[in-house]
């Protein structure tokens, strides 16, 4: 064999090995993760609040807060992602330093710790304008966490749009907004929407902007808008801190809970980038 | 801003202009009066000083090499150009007298009445119905909307090929299909001048002879601009051709692009006054 070779055959090896690795990590997780959890894995769950007993424990507040939050996240953040992308990509005079600043600084947000948004949410949200340690709160600091990879990926999808669209619609007399409201926003929707949705469904698992801002790890009641709540990671690092089996196992299945949650989203994600994805 | 109907040219005027007067007035009266125009793109010139007028329900045909402005200056005549960021036009061109450049025209509305079909077929990603309706949906043209789509297919030769499947996405036609449904978009909002940028280049034979024959066709209610690189199709459709080509001054300025000569297609084509047009329509020069 030649030093080539023996070299192209290492480099296979290395990489079906740091991929065993990964994958064997993962397997292992959700291996261990469903062994124990499927056994509390019932209706229970969704119904029963928390309790100090396991076998009556649910998380049906936590499951509630969770979809609570994302809905507000959606509400919050679609709107002003979207309005951010169509001003920096439609109006937005690249030469001008304050779009460029702009820029840069949507692209460094997005890479800032979701822990940072709590602790601004707490000084400025909860604190600040004193919303206080509601949901409401869990759903704006969460907005503020997905807001620049949503702004970002509105972004990609609007500039997809070739600009051939563009000059079609203003050589009909079409205005500069009839032009972005009626097709390129239309057509960029199907992008929009797929990376709004991987962003929510990441943000969904952040735990620590959340008891940061003062989550509370037990709540007995299904949550509103503007009281106390907690969330389906919160409940989850609660339980796991618990030294009894119970409640080891009725984390778990919370966690299959959360999963089955992002993975559907995911799913839903992937599926309308599939379904509409154009081809110019 | 103004709009042209409310700009020293009365309303009245522009629409007498319009596709209302008889085949008698082909030719005779003024649609685009450009003097001494020049366009630079961020600072550099690509055209200079071209002084034409575009005859009322005319085909005009702007042929030249790649590169010398033709593209450039056909979008200036519906103030395409004001999208592209760095574009600079001097000089005046003039719409039935209105300059298209004065302060209170808006080129929204310029684009109402002067429709332009490109290059590369760019249907809207929607069905072939939305694909007609949008421009008058957004000029508010709504009554009787399918009749207007289907006079605007049928007049683009379109119509019998799409009647049962307006629903469907345009983008799922032909190249040749997609143009002609670019051209009933246009058609759609009645405008009284079609701007064609090379609209068959990306065309096979059979689709451009059928771009061809709808030219024909279009020119009783329209006037007619087109570009092309293809003699051949200067000499089939067009009434007038003008001859654009790049010139590279002594002085060591930069290449830019300038019309040659502009005359009657025969003209042009048989006896031209320039060396150059001679050249170029004999072959002999790129
Ligand atoms: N958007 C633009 N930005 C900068 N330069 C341009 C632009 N469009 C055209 N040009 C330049 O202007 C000149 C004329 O181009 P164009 O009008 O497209 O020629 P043609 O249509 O005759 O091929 C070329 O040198 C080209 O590079
Ligand atoms: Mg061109």
């Amino acid at each position: 064999m030649t030093v080539r070779r023996v070299r192209a055959w290492m480099f296979q090896a290395l990489m079906i090995l740091s991929l065993a690795i990964s994958m064997g990590a993962l397997v292992w997780l959700l291996v261990g993760t469903f062994v124990k959890g499927l056994p509390a894995l019932d209706m229970k769950l969704f119904t029963n609040p928390p309790s100090s007993v396991p076998e009556e424990a649910g998380a049906r507040p936590a499951i509630l807060a969770t979809l609570y939050i994302a809905v507000l996240v959606l509400l919050f953040s679609l709107p002003i992602g979207v309005a951010t992308a169509i001003y920096l990509e439609e109006y937005a005079r690249k030469e001008r330093w304050y779009n460029r600043f702009l820029e840069v600084n949507i692209q460094n947000l997005a890479a800032v710790p979701a822990i940072v948004y709590g602790i601004l949410g707490l000084a400025f949200i909860v604190r600040g304008i004193g919303v206080g340690r509601v949901l409401l709160a869990g759903g704006l600091i969460l907005t503020l966490v997905v807001l620049p990879t949503v702004i970002i990926s509105a972004r990609e999808a609007l500039r997809a749009v070739p600009d051939s669209i563009r000059e079609g619609g203003y050589a009909l007399g079409a205005t500069r907004w009839q032009v972005i409201s009626r097709q390129v926003l239309p057509a960029s929707i199907p992008g929009i929407a797929t990376g709004s949705i991987l962003a929510l469904s990441r943000a969904l698992g952040e735990t620590a902007p959340l008891l940061l801002i003062g989550a509370l790890t037990y709540v007995a009641f299904d949550p509103t808008i503007l009281g106390p709540f907690t969330a389906l990671p919160v409940q989850i690092y609660t339980w796991v801190k618990l030294p009894d089996a119970g409640f080891q196992q009725l984390a778990a299945a919370a966690i299959i809970v959360l999963l089955a949650i992002v993975l559907g989203m995911n799913a839903v994600a992937i599926f309308l980038r599939s379904r509409f994805r154009q081809k110019w | 801003m103004t709009s042209i109907a409310t700009s020293p040219i009365d309303n009245n005027e522009l629409g007498e202009f319009g596709r209302s007067s008889a085949d008698d007035g082909r030719g005779s009266s003024v649609v685009f009066e450009v003097s001494n125009l020049s366009v630079s793109y961020s600072g550099k010139l690509a055209l200079q000083g071209v002084e034409i007028e575009v005859y009322k329900n005319f085909v005009t045909a702007f042929i030249g090499s790649s590169g010398c402005g033709k593209s450039t200056f056909i979008r200036c005549l519906n103030r395409m150009n004001d999208l592209v960021p760095g574009a600079v036009i001097e000089g005046t061109a003039r719409y039935h007298g209105l300059d298209l450049y004065g302060p209170d025209v808006d080129p929204v509305e310029v684009r109402r009445r002067i429709g332009m079909v490109f290059q590369k077929p760019n249907p809207f990603p929607k069905s072939i119905y939305e694909n007609v309706a949008f421009g008058p949906r957004v000029l508010r043209m709504k009554e009787g909307l399918d009749e207007r789509i289907e006079r605007s297919l049928r007049s683009a030769a379109l119509w019998d090929e799409v009647k049962d499947r307006l629903g469907d996405n345009a983008l799922g036609l032909s190249g040749g299909q997609q143009q002609r449904l670019c051209i009933a978009r246009a058609i759609a909002v009645e405008p009284e001048v079609i701007l064609m940028d090379e609209p068959a280049s990306a065309l096979d034979p059979i689709s451009t002879s059928r771009i061809e024959d709808l030219i024909h066709e279009l020119k009783r209610d329209y006037t007619i601009v087109i570009v092309t690189h293809n003699m051949q199709q200067a000499a089939r459709v067009a009434d007038m051709t003008a001859y654009f080509s790049v010139v590279t001054p002594e002085d060591g300025g930069s290449r830019h692009g300038v019309l040659v000569e502009y005359d009657r297609t025969a003209k042009m084509f048989t006896n031209p006054s320039d060396k150059r047009t001679e050249d170029y329509v004999s072959g002999r020069s790129a």
